[in-house]
């Protein structure tokens, strides 16, 4: 049966999932070299050392906003969710497609997954790491950001359950420790792996500690898989909550722009949309620098481009049901937002975010830009920009112009959250580089289980 | 005091047919303490060893159901007695408010259940363990499935037990110090 689908994958055509002629020992080798004999090349240097720079700007910059205060950031009334919230939700979005990857294609078995799920998962985590410090940021006084959770205190206050922000840190540190767990477990037994092959001592101390005495029992294999598959069970629901709830945090509220019941739905597919063009970033330059095209084959970007165009029509399709919505409901103030956006003071914005997220990934129906990996690198960049402004106008162009046209306003960001935001890119990119460099980027025994020599074969 | 010098005796296989097939024998030929190693899962292993009921599902079930009806008493409590505010008009159990935490709570719960009850139930972690005392074993991540029998089994017998693991045709065979 896994034999079976890894010729077809599912009904996908063209390049296989992995290329022919490995053996269960070849593709541990291959993998645990590139963190255990491999040499640590000047580009990473280069690379990490400019990321851990960067990251430097946003601990500078947050050093700063803990002095000063958000009086730093351009936020001000009407438009207090400036840069912070729009980074949190494109941040968080970006997280999506990791889930997806390790928890959706497992349980519609598509075994494509196996060679980009590890590194999906990673960016998942550093992704919710960086979207989690934006709200914890603009509170004001972050450093009691603990009043946020429910535990018994000298003041005999609770946090308030009916509010959609209550919900939303329940909704993101539950995805945030679902996440880690669920990447930890997958990392056991190839930790077990490098434990076996490092040569050198103080690494197999460390990566022996980490693999928490793993040694392939088949009894542990056994609960291993109910649990992973379990846990696979549970992050899909939960995964499809974290931004319905994020949705929430507008969609409950009465602001024109926001107050609509297809931001769920919409949120979510723009999230794995988001995500999936973020993977697709990752993993282009990932395969070419490490050698690993054996691995991450033509399939895998063709597989992901046409899920990033599918969520890309549902993202169309929300933007078509707004505008829509904002003519047919016949409310003055839906239709004034409707008319902000196109010609508003922000309309420069809305048209690059339509060309961005809606037009040019139309180029995707064409074989050429799923296949050619500079080519999707690009369309992958521009969703990206594209989805980021997306979370601008639904943020900042819905606030600017509300009921009161006596409370319109502009807003401007400044310099603090343009270093903010650069920042966690900067956090995220050097987190990835030592993730790749540390831990095994493509899950070992998960690749082991592609080959067709795997499979028992019967009596 | 009189201990068993060895802990086992471990056959190491090239392929997981072969280590499936040979686990089959050994548990027809009537040998109940064994296990097997393999460098991925393999479905029919469990099975071939004799093992049927791994107890996660159960664990996870609990961890659910307790986060679930524990997400929702808490906030119940806060919300209607411990500090109830009218907002609104609503009702201090105003329940549909509640279901997002009493959803995000149920699949945290039931999701460290999962990760921390199996390793529970895995006896992990277990840094030490006899088989590591093979120089062979440390293939078993890589590209190699070994077979034990336990020196605790009932039928296990130094020579004979030897013996009918040769006959399985491993690739080599070690004993285990324990």
């Amino acid at each position: 049966m896994m034999d079976e689908q890894t010729q077809t994958g599912g009904g996908g055509r063209g390049a296989p999932v992995i290329e022919p002629g490995y053996s269960f020992a070849t593709i541990t080798d291959k993998i645990s070299a590139i963190v255990l004999t491999r040499p640590t090349s000047n580009g990473w240097l280069v690379g990490f050392g400019v990321f851990f720079l960067i990251t430097m700007l946003l601990l500078y910059a947050m050093g700063y906003l803990f002095v000063r205060g958000i009086g730093i950031w351009g936020v001000n009334i009407p438009i207090g969710w400036g840069f912070a919230i729009v980074n949190f939700v494109w941040w968080i979005g970006i997280g999506h497609a990791g889930t997806l990857i390790s928890a959706i294609l497992l349980l519609l078995r598509q075994p494509w997954r196996n060679s980009i799920n590890r590194f999906a998962e990673a960016m998942t985590l550093f992704a919710v790491a960086c979207a989690g410090m934006f709200p914890l940021l603009h509170l004001g006084r972050p450093w009691l950001f603990y009043w946020l959770f429910p535990y018994p205190n000298t003041m005999n206050y609770w946090p308030q359950f009916r509010s959609p922000l209550v919900w939303d840190v329940f909704a993101v540190s539950t995805y945030f420790t679902i996440s880690l767990v669920f990447w930890f477990i997958g990392l056991i037994p190839d930790l077990a792996t490098l434990r076996d092959r490092s040569a050198n001592r103080w690494a197999a101390i460390i990566y022996g500690i980490l693999a928490v005495g793993w040694r392939g029992s088949a009894r542990h294999w056994s609960r291993y898989e109910t649990a992973y598959l379990l846990l696979a069970g549970l992050a899909t629901p939960l995964v499809l909550s974290v931004h319905t709830v994020v949705s929430f945090d507008f969609a409950i509220s009465i602001v024109p722009g926001w107050h609509t019941t297809i931001f769920p739905p919409y949120f979510v597919a723009g999230a794995i949309y988001s995500g999936f063009a973020m993977v697709l970033m990752l993993a282009i330059p990932i395969r070419k620098i490490y050698g690993l095209e054996d691995f991450i084959t033509q399939r895998h970007l063709d597989n992901s481009a046409k899920v990033m165009l599918a969520t890309g029509l549902i993202v169309a399709y929300g933007y078509a049901m707004e505008a829509f919505m904002g003519w047919y409901s016949g409310n003055t103030y839906d239709a004034y937002t409707l008319w902000n956006r196109l010609h508003g003071p922000y309309a420069h914005v809305y048209w690059s975010l339509l060309t961005c997220n809606i037009f040019l990934p139309q180029l995707l129906w064409i074989r050429k830009f799923r296949t050619n990996p500079g080519l999707l690198f690009m369309v992958s960049s521009i969703v990206l920009i594209g989805m980021w402004l997306e979370r601008f106008v639904i943020v900042v162009v819905s606030l600017q112009r509300d009921f009161l046209t006596s409370s319109w306003g502009m807003y401007y960001p400044t310099r603090w959250d343009w270093m903010t935001f650069i920042g966690t890119l900067g956090f995220f990119l050097a987190a990835m580089f030592l993730f790749l460099r540390i831990l095994p980027m493509i899950s070992i025994f998960e690749m082991r289980t592609l080959l067709p020599q795997a499979e028992v074969k019967a009596e | 005091m009189k201990r068993t010098p060895i802990y086992g005796i471990l056959a190491e296989f090239d392929s997981p047919t072969d280590l499936v097939d040979a686990a089959r024998r050994t548990t027809n030929a009537g040998y109940k303490k064994i296990d097997a190693y393999s460098p991925f899962p393999i479905e029919e292993l469990a099975e071939a060893i004799g093992f049927h009921n791994n107890g996660v599902p159960l664990v996870v079930l609990i961890g659910g159901l307790l986060g679930c009806v524990g997400g929702y008493l808490l906030q119940y409590w806060i919300a209607a007695i411990s500090f109830p505010i009218n907002i609104g008009g609503r009702p201090y159990n105003s329940w549909p408010a509640f279901i997002v935490v009493t959803f995000e709570m149920t699949i945290l719960v039931a999701g460290l259940a999962a990760v921390f009850g199996m390793l529970a139930l895995n006896g992990l972690p277990m840094p030490y363990h006899p088989v590591f005392n093979v120089p062979r074993f440390a293939f078993a991540t890589r590209d190699r499935f070994f077979l034990i029998i336990f020196s605790s089994d009932a039928k296990y017998d130094p020579v004979e037990t030897r013996h009918f693991l040769e006959n399985l045709e491993p690739r080599s065979i070690s004993e285990v110090p324990s």
